[in-house]
This record gives C-alpha cells, sequence and structure tokens, in this order.
C-alpha cells in the first residue's frame, strides 16, 4: 500500500516594482518602446558607468516588508551576484545577499481549518535582466536592454506551505496587499509577479524535510496548481519506487502539464556573492520608516469591514467591491456623490465585474469618472430612464466616461411615461398583433410578455416596462371599440 | 629628452594676456608631441590636428568673450585612456577595448571640458591599471623621458612620461594602489591621489572601485592644485562621490609649515629600500625640520599586512568589473569558436593579458564559495584595521612623510619576470588606497643613476589643503628640479 505524505512548499516570489525609473538609473521602466530605447550607459553595462540607487525602490520595499510584518535592517546593503549571460550587460546582477532591506515576517491566510501565518524568511530588492531573442532563421540572438535595471522585490517564504490552496491563499494575499500599498501591479501573465515553488514531500508523521525541487515558469494560479499536484505526484512516485528525489531546478510545460529539469544541484553555480563597492550602504533611519508606516493604506479586511459597518452592505458585496482599491476608491466616491451606497455597489458588482469579464480587463484599468456614475443613479432613481436604458448608459460611462444626463438628452433616451402617448402606441400594438390578444384574453396570460417586449420596441425602448403591461392588460380586457 | 615649456597656469595667464593663443599652444603641443612621443611613447591617441584646432579655436572664443576665466582655458591636457572620452577611442591599453569608443564622457572629463582645457589625447598606462611599470599595455612600451632605457612607472606612465617630457603640461592620471604617486616618483613630476570621494569616478573604467580615484599629474605643486580644483566636487552619478565644499585648493598653495608636525613611518626607512632614496627623504625631512616643522619617525602598525590586504581586495574587485568585456556588446570579440561560452572563452582569452588574467583568477579565487571568509572578509577586517592605525596617527601628526616607492625606476624588461616582486614594491603606497586618503608625490632628489626620486605626503582624510600647503612650501625651498643632474633637463 501506498504510504502517506506530506508536501511542504516555500515560495521565491518577484514582484516588479511600479516605480517611473530604474532602479540605479534615469531610464523609464515603461513597457513596450523599441529595442534598446530605454537604456543609458548604466543600464547597458558600459565601461565606467555606475548605479545609482533609486530611493522609491527603498521606500516601496519598506512598505511592503511593514505590511508583511517584517523586522527592517536599518543599515542594509546589495551585492553583486557574479554570472556570464549576456541578458545581464555587467556579468552581474545587483541584488542583496548579507543583508536583505526585510527579514523574518509574516502574511496571515485563511484555510479550510482556519487562519494560518506563512512567515517570510526576508524581502530584497535587485535588478531585473534584459530579454534575449533568439533568431533561428539568422542563427543568431539579439538581446534588448530594456528591462535590464527594472527594480524586482524578492519575496521568500518559509517553506509553510502544505498544499496548492495555501500558496495560491498566500500568493492572492500577498498580490492584493502589494497592489494595495501601489508598489506593483501584480499581474503573472506579464510577468510582473512571477512564483518559484520549493516543493519537497515527507512520509507523514516526519520531521526531517525531504529533498526539495524549484519549479520555474509558472505564469498564472492555474499553472501554480497544476505544477505542484504534479510535482508532489512524480515525488511520490520516485520514493515509492525506492528512487531518490534529485535537489534540481525544473521547468513546467503548461502545454504538456509537464516539468523537466533544468539543471541540479551539481552544476549550481557559485555566484561569488560580495557588497557592491559602487553603492554605498543604504542607511534607513527611524524617520523614514515612520514616515512609510503613516502612510500605510487601509488593506482590504478593514476597508471590507467598514463597508459593512457603515453602508450596511452585505460582507459578501463588501468583500467584492475591495478586491481591487481602484473599483473600492469608484465606489467610495460614488456613495458620496449619490448619497445611496448600496446602488453604487450594485452597479459596481454587477455590470462593472460584468463588463471587465467581458471585456477581458483588469480593474485598475477602469477610469471612468465617479460623478457620472453617481448622476446615472439619479436619472434611475427618479425614473427619467428605466432599467434597460440606464444599462445601456452604464456601458457608454464604462468605455468612453460619457456625461449620463447629455447622453440620454441627446439620444432620446428619457423614458415615456406619458399614458395617452403609451396608450397609442399600445393600441397599435393591440391591432397588429390581434391574435395575442384575443389569445391572452382566452387565458393565455404568459403571451402578455410577447405584448410587452412588442410595445417596447414600439417606443424605442423607452417605455417603462411595468407601466407597459398594466396599460395593455387595460385595453386588452377593455370591451371592443363599436 | 624634455622640451622647455612653461607650466600650466603660467601659461593659461599668458594665454589670458594675449601673449599667446590657444591654437598656438595647440600646435605647439603637437609638435612637442611628434618629436617627442616617438622615444618616449607616453600616447596612445592623440586628437586629429583639425579636430585639435577647432576645439582651440571654440575655447579661445569664449577666453575673448569672457566666458572662460579661470586656470585651466586653453591648457592642453592629457587623459590616461581608461578615462572615457566622448566619440574618442578609449582602450585601458587592452586589446579587448582596442576599438571602444565611448558614447559619453567622465565626468571629471566634462568639467575639465567645462574649465576650458584643451584634451589633446589619451595616454597609455598597464593594462587595465594593473601594473607597476607601464609594460603590461597591450599597445605600446612607453619609456622614462630621464633615461629612455628605464620605466616609467605605473600605471599611470604615460599621463607621468607625457608631463615630464614636457608634452604637456598637465594630465589626469587615475590612483588604485599608487598608479599616479609611483610614476609621477619614477618621472620626476608631482601628483596627487585625492581623498576617496572627492573626484566622481563616473566614466573611470573600474579596475577596483572601492579604491580608485581618478587625480591629476603635473610638472608642480601648484598646477596639480589648480587641475584637482577644476576636477573635484560630487556627482550626482556617483554614489561613492563626497559633497565636500572645501575644494579651493589653488589657495593652498601658501608658503608655511611652521609648526606642522610630520610623522615618519618607522618600517617605510627599512629594509628593502633604496640607500639614495632613504637619504633623500631624510634630507627632506631636515628641509621641513629647517623650515620650521616637527619632523619624528614613529612605529605605524599593520604596514606589513598592507600588500596581501590590497592585492585580494583589488583582484576580487577586478574579477567582478572586468566581468563585463565578454565580446557581447563592445571591445573584441573571437572571430572563430561556436556557441555562447566558447565566444566567451576565446574573447577574453585572447583579449585580456597575463597580468589581467593573473588578476581575475586570483580575483575570482577569493570569492569563491568557501574561500570568501578566509580571504575576503579577512583582507576586508584587515583594512578597517589598517584605517583605524592612520586614524590613530592623525591625532599625532599633520601629516605622514614616506618614500613614494622602494627604488628609482628599474629598467625596462625586468620587472614583469617577478610579478611577486613588483607587487611587494607597491608596500608604501597602497595602505593610503585602503584607508581611503589623500598622498600627494613630490620630486625630492636623484639617485645616483640621475633617476628622479619621489617622497608621498599622506594626509588624513579631507586633508589635501594640508598637503599641497606643505609640498608647495617644500618644492619652492628645495628646488629639486633645479638641481637635475647635468644632460638630463634640456
Amino acid at each position: 500500500m501506498r504510504k502517506q505524505y506530506e508536501t511542504i512548499i516555500g515560495l521565491e516570489v518577484h514582484v516588479e516594482l511600479a516605480t517611473k525609473t530604474k532602479i540605479f538609473c534615469g531610464c523609464p521602466t515603461a513597457f513596450g518602446g523599441a529595442p534598446n530605447t530605454h537604456t543609458c550607459p548604466v543600464c547597458t553595462g558600459m565601461p565606467g558607468a555606475l548605479p545609482v540607487l533609486n530611493r522609491q525602490v527603498v521606500e516601496f520595499a519598506l512598505a511592503v516588508g511593514l505590511a508583511a510584518h517584517c523586522g527592517i535592517h536599518q543599515y542594509c546593503r546589495f551585492d553583486r551576484k557574479n554570472y556570464f549571460y549576456p541578458d545581464n550587460p555587467q556579468n552581474y546582477q545587483i541584488s542583496q545577499l548579507y543583508l536583505p532591506i526585510c527579514h523574518d515576517g509574516y502574511v496571515e491566510i485563511d484555510t479550510g481549518s482556519g487562519p494560518k501565518k506563512i512567515r517570510i524568511h526576508e524581502i530584497h530588492m535587485e535588478e531585473d535582466a534584459g530579454k534575449l531573442i533568439h533568431d533561428e532563421w539568422e542563427d543568431s540572438s539579439l538581446v534588448d536592454y530594456n528591462r535590464s535595471g527594472v527594480p524586482l522585490l524578492e519575496i521568500v517564504s518559509e517553506p509553510d506551505m502544505r498544499s496548492a490552496d495555501e500558496v495560491v491563499a498566500y500568493l492572492e494575499k500577498l498580490r492584493k496587499m502589494i497592489q494595495y500599498l501601489g508598489a506593483s501591479d501584480c499581474k503573472l501573465q506579464e510577468g510582473s509577479m512571477r512564483a518559484d515553488v520549493n516543493l519537497s514531500i515527507r512520509e507523514a508523521g516526519q520531521t526531517e524535510f525531504g529533498t526539495r525541487t524549484e519549479m520555474k515558469n509558472l505564469n498564472s494560479f492555474k499553472a501554480i496548481r497544476r505544477a505542484i499536484e504534479n510535482e508532489q505526484e512524480r515525488q511520490a512516485e520516485l520514493l515509492e519506487a525506492g528512487k531518490p528525489v534529485i535537489q534540481e531546478t525544473r521547468r513546467w510545460d503548461d502545454n504538456k502539464e509537464a516539468s523537466r529539469a533544468m539543471r541540479s544541484k551539481e552544476d549550481a553555480k557559485d555566484y561569488r556573492y560580495f557588497p557592491d563597492p559602487d553603492l554605498p550602504p543604504v542607511l534607513i533611519a527611524d524617520e523614514w520608516i515612520q514616515k512609510v508606516k503613516d502612510r500605510m493604506p487601509e488593506f482590504q479586511e478593514e476597508k471590507a469591514a467598514r463597508y459593512v459597518r457603515d453602508y450596511q452592505l452585505s460582507p459578501y458585496d463588501a468583500g467584492l467591491l475591495t478586491e481591487s482599491r481602484t473599483i473600492a476608491r469608484i465606489f467610495e466616491e460614488t456613495a458620496a456623490l449619490s448619497g445611496k451606497p448600496k446602488k453604487a455597489a450594485n452597479w459596481l458588482t454587477g455590470e462593472t465585474l460584468r463588463l471587465l469579464r467581458e471585456k477581458n480587463m483588469e480593474p485598475e484599468a477602469l477610469d471612468f469618472s465617479p460623478a457620472h456614475l453617481a448622476a446615472l443613479i439619479d436619472l434611475a432613481d427618479s425614473g427619467t430612464v428605466n432599467n434597460q436604458v440606464a444599462k445601456k448608459v452604464f456601458e457608454k460611462i464604462f468605455e468612453d466616461d460619457v456625461e449620463p444626463e447629455a447622453y440620454v438628452e441627446a439620444h432620446g433616451l428619457k423614458s415615456v411615461s406619458d399614458t395617452g402617448a403609451l396608450e397609442d402606441a399600445a393600441r397599435k400594438v393591440l391591432e397588429a398583433n390581434a391574435d395575442a390578444a384575443e389569445q391572452y384574453r382566452q387565458g393565455k396570460e404568459k403571451i402578455l410578455g410577447f405584448l410587452i417586449g412588442q410595445l417596447m420596441r414600439e417606443t424605442k425602448g423607452q417605455a417603462d416596462p411595468a407601466l407597459a403591461g398594466e396599460i395593455l392588460k387595460k385595453l386588452i380586457t377593455l370591451p371592443p371599440a363599436e | 629628452m624634455t622640451q622647455k615649456t612653461i607650466a600650466a597656469t603660467a601659461l593659461s595667464r599668458e594665454i589670458r594676456e594675449h601673449k599667446r593663443s590657444v591654437r598656438e599652444t595647440a600646435l605647439e603641443t603637437l609638435k612637442n608631441i611628434q618629436t617627442l612621443d616617438v622615444s618616449v611613447g607616453a600616447f596612445l591617441t592623440v586628437l586629429p590636428e583639425e579636430e585639435l584646432l577647432a576645439k582651440a579655436d571654440a575655447i579661445q572664443k569664449k577666453i575673448d568673450d569672457g566666458t572662460l576665466t579661470g586656470p585651466l582655458a586653453g591648457v592642453p591636457v592629457a587623459v590616461k585612456d581608461n578615462i572615457c572620452t566622448k566619440n574618442l577611442r578609449t582602450t585601458c591599453a587592452s586589446k579587448i577595448l582596442e576599438t571602444f569608443v565611448p558614447p559619453y564622457s567622465a565626468t571629471a572629463v566634462e568639467q575639465l571640458e567645462a574649465a576650458g582645457a584643451l584634451i589633446v589625447g589619451k595616454t597609455n598606462m598597464d593594462e587595465f591599471a594593473m601594473g607597476s611599470t607601464t609594460e603590461t599595455s597591450a599597445f605600446l612600451q612607453t619609456r622614462n623621458p630621464w633615461n629612455l632605457e628605464h620605466v616609467p612607472g605605473g600605471s599611470s606612465g604615460g599621463s607621468c612620461a607625457a608631463v615630464a617630457a614636457k608634452e604637456v603640461p598637465l594630465a589626469l592620471g587615475s590612483d588604485t594602489g599608487g598608479s599616479i604617486r609611483q610614476p609621477s616618483a619614477f618621472c620626476g613630476v608631482t601628483g596627487i591621489k585625492p581623498t576617496y570621494g572627492t573626484v566622481s569616478r563616473y566614466g573611470l573604467i573600474a579596475y577596483a572601485s572601492s579604491l580608485d580615484q581618478i587625480g591629476p599629474v603635473a610638472q608642480n605643486v601648484s598646477d596639480c592644485a589648480a587641475l584637482l580644483e577644476a576636477i573635484a566636487g560630487h556627482d550626482p552619478k556617483d554614489a561613492t562621490s563626497l559633497q565636500r565644499q572645501d575644494c579651493q585648493f589653488s589657495a593652498a598653495c601658501v608658503q608655511d609649515v611652521k609648526g606642522m608636525k610630520i610623522g615618519i613611518p618607522e618600517a617605510y626607512l627599512q629594509e628593502g629600500l633604496d640607500e639614495d632614496i632613504r637619504e633623500a627623504i631624510l634630507k627632506a625631512a631636515d628641509t621641513f625640520r629647517a623650515l620650521g616643522a616637527q619632523v619624528e619617525t614613529f612605529p605605524l602598525p599593520l604596514t606589513e599586512y598592507a600588500i596581501p590586504a590590497y592585492y585580494l581586495i583589488a583582484s576580487a574587485e577586478a574579477s567582478s568589473n572586468l566581468a563585463r568585456f565578454d565580446g557581447v556588446k563592445y571591445g573584441y570579440r573571437a572571430p572563430e569558436g561556436e556557441g555562447l561560452h566558447e565566444m566567451y572563452k576565446r574573447s577574453r582569452s585572447q583579449g585580456f593579458g597575463p597580468e589581467v588574467k593573473r588578476r581575475i583568477m586570483l580575483g575570482s579565487f577569493v570569492l569563491s564559495a568557501g574561500y570568501y571568509d578566509a580571504y575576503y572578509l579577512k583582507a576586508l577586517r584587515t583594512r578597517a584595521l589598517i584605517r583605524e592605525s592612520y586614524t590613530k596617527a592623525f591625532r599625532t601628526y599633520d601629516l605622514l612623510l614616506a618614500p613614494a616607492y622602494p627604488t628609482t625606476a628599474p629598467k625596462l624588461g625586468v620587472s614583469l619576470e617577478d610579478p611577486l616582486k613588483m607587487y611587494l614594491g607597491d608596500i608604501h603606497t597602497v595602505s593610503v588606497n585602503l584607508a581611503g586618503l589623500p598622498a600627494i608625490s613630490v620630486p625630492c632628489g636623484f639617485d645616483r643613476q640621475g633617476l628622479p626620486i619621489g617622497m608621498q605626503l599622506i594626509g588624513d582624510a579631507f586633508a589635501e589643503k594640508t598637503l599641497i600647503r606643505a609640498a608647495y612650501t617644500f618644492e619652492q625651498a628645495a628646488d629639486v628640479l633645479a638641481a637635475a643632474p647635468a644632460g638630463k633637463e634640456d
């Protein structure tokens, strides 16, 4: 019979920081741009060029570290990690080994069996490398240094996770926290958040760790889940067959749903780390730490709790609204402007999320003004537009941030609530659909829906559907005219 | 082997007073280089005449309209070939950078240009500043103008020889372990290694980042002071550059050493020191006494550890600094070879000379897992102790007096036969770099062969003005060069 195994997982998470300029020079970090246009002597490793630290990087690192309950090395340093590869123009990466800026923290996650602390071993600052493009046709390789020197945080956890669920919960928690801090947009697909999974298994009840492997190239939560399940199974099969697990780095192939070994510990490089003599130690005064603490935002849990308390929203809606700091901001402003938080919440949890899904957009990309949403809520509440129209107008606000009153006016979208006009239209509908009217009279009440639809069409959608139904019923049951 | 030319500050005065034009000066300089450099071999690259004259005329215009009024306006300057000059080939005297044309200028070069100096060319050096004789240059043998059979010293041998031969009045050098002070001593010129962080390293192709400093080389102390004043100052592009407000070095050229306390580290006068040099140093001490200073010997601890600590730290940093020369982005790429690693290996094997390879290997070794603590960390601790022992000495003394090197310039071709012996020669200079201190090398006599002897004055951090004052006072009183052996001067 197969033994019971426990899975032990630790993560190394890389997060690309949202600074405007690179970590050691003034070049922009913006995506895109023709190859090697966001570069200078520093980030292309020209002879004689020197790095100068971007203080915003330290500020973001402090914010993330403090939010993750870390200790701060107030005297911290940068070290050189030496290795030859063309994506790295100096043939060393400036990183932190000996004195990383943050150490010994934790992040609390929810698990099936209650809250759990995942300890953080350290958080350090480093620079990203350039990008190699292999031209198979020409049998040559090209290198683009636009990404070279983009600032990264590496967040190293302790081996505290025991399942794919815990890993995903931890990553979601980190991501939310970092997004709320504005330190990164944390997009796995685009690589602004990357996770390497260190995994080992051991027989249930054992206290010694087994030999671990490191899994790379995980570009989505789905890939992370699959890779973990696949790797724990692979290791279990090895152990069952009496074979050892080899300490190695493996690369996940999401199409094949399998991993393959990249390099083993035996050919692990000696990076010859040493303190970078071009960069003086970073001294972080108490005042600086206090300033970062003072600027800490309200995080998701606190915000959601406040929404339940102050706006009487359901915990579920409060959770949805606070998933993204952008949606939460739009919600709060709309609620304040309209004085109708529940309506504001409905628009944001309903139509907004639907449209985001439909258009495959990130909430951070939302840029309509809360004033326009508040105005739409007023238009709908006063009956100036019916629900159907309101949804159409909202889509326009979502897409083009239109001013709703002007838009409704310009497109003649006001509700027809003039009973006389509606009655005239209803008569037309009944004349044209005499059969249907007859069926209704004979008791087929469902057909009223069809007639309402026809009336809506006649009024180009501007009739109030409830009113339309009443008028139709009244006219149908009237004795036929002479 | 020298030409009669006037010193920089005097030259610029004549230019400002319209007694000579910048164009004339430029042409004279080119002529000097043409005649003298065939035998001295100080320059790797000289600006083409047309380009140089265009620059001269532009400077003249700014002098005439009153934009340029400083002591360097119109003065020709040579720049060591490890300092980047935009659009002007910069090789570090290495095959691996033989074709490298920097897209930018070092901050020190920009400052020189802003002061109106006329950069005429790039000087030879030991490859990547590794060496004490300028014999490790991949391209050229520079000779000592005082005796062409001898080396000029190194690594700034080209800069010092060019000034000594009076091809140019001023030059920039760089000093990592004595590379300005030692060739200055060998060539009978004056050179300053400033306090670490005084001159921006941006654009100086690094040998050992925590030790490297750019500094001036000139025919006398006041020229050196003027050149240092022009290139000193904080640079936002160099994180190790200091905020200093006290850089008015020319104003420190005052004849007064009365009451100054000068210490001579005992160990520096002991075995291994040339007798002629010991005598010259003791004579210099007497001169200082006669001028009103107090001079005494004292024990400076730890001097014997400076050489090993220096070579471990410098090589470690060099092994990483020189990693970027790989054939990928610029410089030499081996023509043949399959695949990336073969290309790396061949380009670096063919591009670097033996001394550079030796130090890269030594540095890679001391940073390797298992050796880092035993060698590199221990060297860093030694460095901290050496710094401390200097700090203690400067509680008693205003400055220290020492030889610049245990010998005068050796004959060509003998030093490289025994690299270890060559390393040990750096005993008097390297600890100053380890401690980040300023020091000046000034001529103080001649040996039996008629070769110049240099002495070194070492100051506490930021004490350049004290050094300059003492050196200037000595220079004016002793007039060493006037006593040059017959047939050498002129």
